[in-house]
């Protein structure tokens, strides 16, 4: 035998060293650089600045979780919650319909081409589609311009909480397309036949056959939608107005650097972290993570 | 593929147990790390001494190190007078754009953390540098042009502490009022217009905890009784009445920028009409033929002045005396001033600004005498530390606790 | 089996989808071709002045390189490492089994502006300098995610007994790896690639906390919107960018058989 074939030989019968070979790496990467960065950065949370002297103090203190409780903190927290919640649904309306023809309607060519159009949009920066939105929503801004035309006057949207959530879905729409379309071509023909032997017609089996397989897919897409609002402030800064248009993203953001309250912003991220354990638990129990 | 399940079932538990542990144990170690002596020498006796005072500065500019790191504004930066300077001084130019002093005081930390040589901090982020012992003390007679400077600028009290400069400054401008002339044929005398419900929707001013400044600043002469004299350091019931007056305003604001090109968009667009800005935009503006103008109203401004400190750990500190020797020039001064559209500090800058772009020393007041600027109210960081001695002042933490406040 | 007006209102939908999704990148490149700087609707004035400024500008070039280098390098290692996470939670049963999917995909589900912070303060107190290095360390860890999530969800669908009958026909680990194993991946491999390379090019949330001096594009992207002296480039960069891109994505779809991570080894 080679050296190679005994090697391989030897790795086969300890199941558990090549168990420990192929998960070490990844698992030291994510214990040592992840976990350990995100405990660091949340014992800050305990700490408090003084505000004399500007350092880190490091007597533990739940000041920062109290001042969480201080207007406007809740009101913004719920806001986050809220726009994220209902970005969630609406992409989750935008894309099922989407993704079905996609996965069963259209032909292999199409469907190709749909492929591409869906994930072309994530090449073009970020930033710049946020600021085309801008050029778009703002008063005699394309949409305005558009509406004008028609005789529907002048909505001027731009700088709200809609503008913002208009965005967001426009954004994120690709990142909930992606797996439900997924879930949908998991789906075998045979049960469509099936159920239709069964006796249901199409309205009964999209609700009792597909929803329920597609489910995993919107879930898994939801995971997306909404922890990228909870912490998104660049959206915000762009084309929110700065006046109850904040986000936990934001006023993170703000309070690092000059302002040089570590302590508070990390209080404050652990409200997303929360959220998202708790959105992952159930997510997982939803068989979201099989479906990403 | 078979699952193998361990026959070694309580060695490996140990092992996940230990693994799962790591995270903490490295979390105490950093977090011991940040308790190391770095941190705490900073919280010596007084937090009136910057920790860094009695550093003694370079008595010469050696040989450069053929880099050089800074941390700038955008604009700050730009090729026309960069490759000059790249070529003289053989020092390659490496940039790290921030938008906000928040953002450069927290690359800043931990003395540029061996990475940064230079940072063109504004007034409010200097004295958080400086306290929080990030930057060091300059040598200025190294710097030939610093003579050139005007004398307001040579030792400034947001760069210049206990007589140790700990830079040198560099441009500087006002937090102007721009308007529609559309709305207003004359220049508005009075910062009343952006509290008044008759231009409800039409306002914008910056989304920046700092503007309480400003409100402190309307207030100083709209409300003497409270007795603001400086807009910098507020006891807390001159700082409830400056929160309450922006509170106030909060309905008639169209938009806070964060963007200075966001204001562009928004006068441009017609969405506001009046608002608080930078010489910057009305300079992009004209150039793109809106009718808009600037002016100072009568209860004088706020401003910023930039000044480059120098890291703690710098690790260029040759190539970063010569930038500082060099874009304190008169001719650097005048390009720059140009290119970005703000007020140089070289007194000698003016005829070659003319020269660049005619008429810019006039718009953007190169030439005005000292006395001018006495009514520019520069930022500085607000401290808990007044400078009657004091330590009963509004630090900047709450400002921002109070900006969430008033902007919701 | 879908009735005829199910497929119209389908199409119409489908259209409309499209639509939303592309007049804003329409705008994008509309505007790349506006000469004046404040981005406003209608343009009065078109000229190809600023692709000129794009081209000739230095600070473009060298942000889309360290971009297309951090990006390859972030891809490369979550390759590695998202795979390696994939086979072993796979094939082995360990204590934790079922908390590791929920630990790898907490880089992207979690904010990126609290990954950005963590991993900010961990780097800093460590006293590591931030470098290319450091926005590699930031990308590969959310890139790993996509990788292991593409690589699991086609183990799950191969068929184990096709490495049995491998090694029964006499070929060792390594090389029923290479023939056997790897083939049936390589799908799910290149299109986890595409979509984490594409997440790291575009990313620039984390990468503001884990850059040091460097610009990579989206950093650029960001100061010149700051700026805003420039506008019009930005939008000929986007666009330059969407159509450099889309021969490889086009191509990459092709091969992958539209999504060939999700596509079933049989269809029944």
């Amino acid at each position: 035998m080679t050296g190679v074939a005994r090697l391989s030989a030897a790795l086969w019968r300890r199941a558990w060293l090549r168990a420990a070979l192929t998960l070490s790496p990844p698992l030291a990467w994510f214990l040592v650089i992840y976990l350990a960065s995100l405990v660091v950065m949340l014992v800050t949370a305990f700490w408090t600045v003084n505000p004399f002297t500007n350092n880190l103090q490091h007597q533990l203190s739940l000041t920062n979780f109290a001042a969480l409780f201080d207007a406007p903190i809740p009101a913004i927290i719920a806001r986050t919650v809220l726009i994220a919640a209902l970005v969630t649904i609406t992409d989750a309306v935008i894309a099922l319909p989407f993704a079905y023809f996609m996965a069963r309607v259209a032909t292999p060519r199409v469907r190709n081409a749909l492929f591409v159009a869906v994930l072309l949009p994530l090449w073009a920066s970020y930033l710049a589609r946020v600021y085309a939105w801008i050029v778009i929503l703002t008063q005699d801004g394309t949409l305005d311009w558009t509406t004008q035309h028609l005789g529907l006057g002048s909505p001027n949207i731009a700088y709200t909480n809609l503008a913002m959530g208009i965005v967001f879905c426009y954004i994120w729409l690709p990142f909930m397309i992606l797996p439900i379309y997924g879930a949908f071509e998991r789906i075998p023909d045979s049960y469509f036949e099936a159920s239709a032997d069964l006796g249901a017609r199409n309205p009964r089996t999209l609700r009792s056959v597909v929803l329920p397989l597609v489910l995993p897919g919107v879930v898994a897409g939801s995971i997306f939608t909404f922890s990228l609002t909870l912490g998104d402030f660049i959206t915000p800064l762009l084309i929110g107005s700065g006046s109850g248009t904040n986000l936990i993203g934001n006023v993170i953001y703000d309070n690092i650097g000059l302002a040089n309250n570590l302590p508070f912003a990390a209080a404050l991220a652990v409200v997303p972290i929360v959220i998202m354990i708790f959105y992952l638990l159930g997510a997982r129990a939803l068989g979201a993570f099989e479906a990403m | 593929m078979r699952y193998k399940t361990f026959s070694r079932k309580k060695g490996q538990r140990a092992a996940m147990m230990v693994a799962l542990a790591l995270p903490l144990v490295i979390a105490g170690w950093v977090g011991g790390a940040a308790a190391s002596p770095g941190a705490t020498a900073k919280s010596t006796s007084s937090a009136i001494t910057p920790p860094t005072q009695n550093m003694a500065p370079q008595k010469s500019i050696g040989k450069g190190e053929g880099q050089l790191n800074l941390i700038a504004w955008e604009g700050y930066a730009q090729p026309e007078w960069v490759k000059p300077f790249e070529n003289q001084t053989g020092c390659t130019v490496n940039v790290k754009y921030a938008g906000t002093s928040s953002e450069m005081v927290s690359l800043m930390a931990n003395g540029g953390g061996g990475q940064y040589d230079l940072v063109s901090a504004s007034g409010d982020a200097d004295l958080r540098l400086i306290y929080g012992g990030d930057v060091k003390p300059v040598n200025i007679k190294l710097i030939p042009s610093w003579s050139q400077l005007r004398p307001f600028l040579q030792s400034p009290d947001f760069n210049t502490i206990n007589g140790v400069h700990y830079g040198v400054s560099l441009q500087f401008g006002p937090n102007d009022l721009l308007y529609s002339t559309k709305v207003f044929p004359k220049a508005p005398t009075s910062w009343s217009v952006i509290y008044s419900k008759k231009y409800s929707g039409k306002i914008t001013i910056p989304n920046n905890p700092i503007q309480i400044a400003d409100a402190a600043l309307y207030l100083s002469v709209h409300e003497p009784s409270l007795g603001i004299k400086d807009p910098y350091e507020l006891t807390e019931p001159q700082f409830t009445a400056a929160v309450n007056l922006l509170k106030a305003e909060r309905p008639l604001i169209k938009d806070y920028w964060s963007l200075a090109s966001a204001e562009i968009s928004l006068f441009a667009n017609g969405e506001v009409v009046v608002g608080a800005a930078w010489p910057y935009q009305t300079g992009q503006l004209k150039a793109e033929g809106a009718k808009v103008g600037d002016t100072i109203p009568s209860e004088g401004a706020t401003g910023w002045a930039d000044s480059w400190l120098l890291a703690t750990k710098a690790p260029h500190p040759n190539c970063a005396y010569k930038w500082m020797s060099y874009i304190t020039t008169p001719q650097v001064q005048a390009e720059q001033a140009v290119s970005y559209g703000e007020t140089p500090d070289n007194s000698l800058a003016c005829p070659l600004m003319n020269k660049l772009q005619k008429g810019s020393c006039d718009s953007l007041h190169a030439n005005e005498p000292d006395a001018y600027f006495k009514t520019i109210k520069f930022w500085k960081t607000p401290l808990a530390q007044c400078d009657n001695g004091k330590n009963d002042c509004v630090p900047f933490q709450q400002w921002q606790t109070a900006w969430t406040q008033i902007t919701g | 089996m879908e009735g005829r007006w199910t497929r119209v209102v389908l199409v119409l939908w489908v259209l409309g989808v499209l639509l939303f999704l592309f007049v804003p990148i329409a705008t994008i490149v509309i505007f790349a071709f506006d000469r004046s700087n404040v981005q406003s609707w209608p343009i009065r004035d078109f000229t190809t002045h600023w692709f000129t400024v794009a081209w000739d500008d230095p600070a473009v070039r060298s942000a889309l390189w360290l971009s297309l280098k951090a990006g390859v390098a972030a891809t490369v290692l979550a390759l590695a490492l998202g795979s390696a996470a994939a086979f072993g939670v796979h094939r082995f049963r360990f204590f934790g089994r079922e908390a590791v999917s929920l630990f790898l995909v907490l880089p992207i589900a979690l904010p990126g502006i609290i990954t950005g912070l963590a991993l900010r303060s961990f780097f800093t107190f460590g006293g590591i300098n931030l470098s290319i290095v450091t926005i590699i360390i930031g990308h590969t860890t959310f890139c790993i995610v996509v990788i292991y999530n593409n690589v699991i969800a086609r183990l799950r669908r191969t068929s184990g007994s096709l490495g049995e009958a491998s090694m029964d026909l006499g070929a060792h680990g390594l090389q029923t790896f290479r023939y056997v194993t790897l083939p049936t991946l390589a799908t799910a491999l290149v299109s986890g690639a595409l979509l984490a390379f594409a997440l790291s090019f575009d990313e620039v949330i984390v990468t503001t906390f884990t850059a040091g001096a460097q610009t990579t594009l989206p950093i650029w992207i960001f100061g010149a919107i700051r700026l805003g002296q420039q506008l019009p480039e930005v939008n000929v960069v986007v666009t330059a960018v969407l159509v450099l891109t889309l021969i490889p994505v086009a191509l990459a779809t092709k091969l992958t058989g539209g999504g060939g991570v999700t596509r079933s080894t049989v269809r029944s």
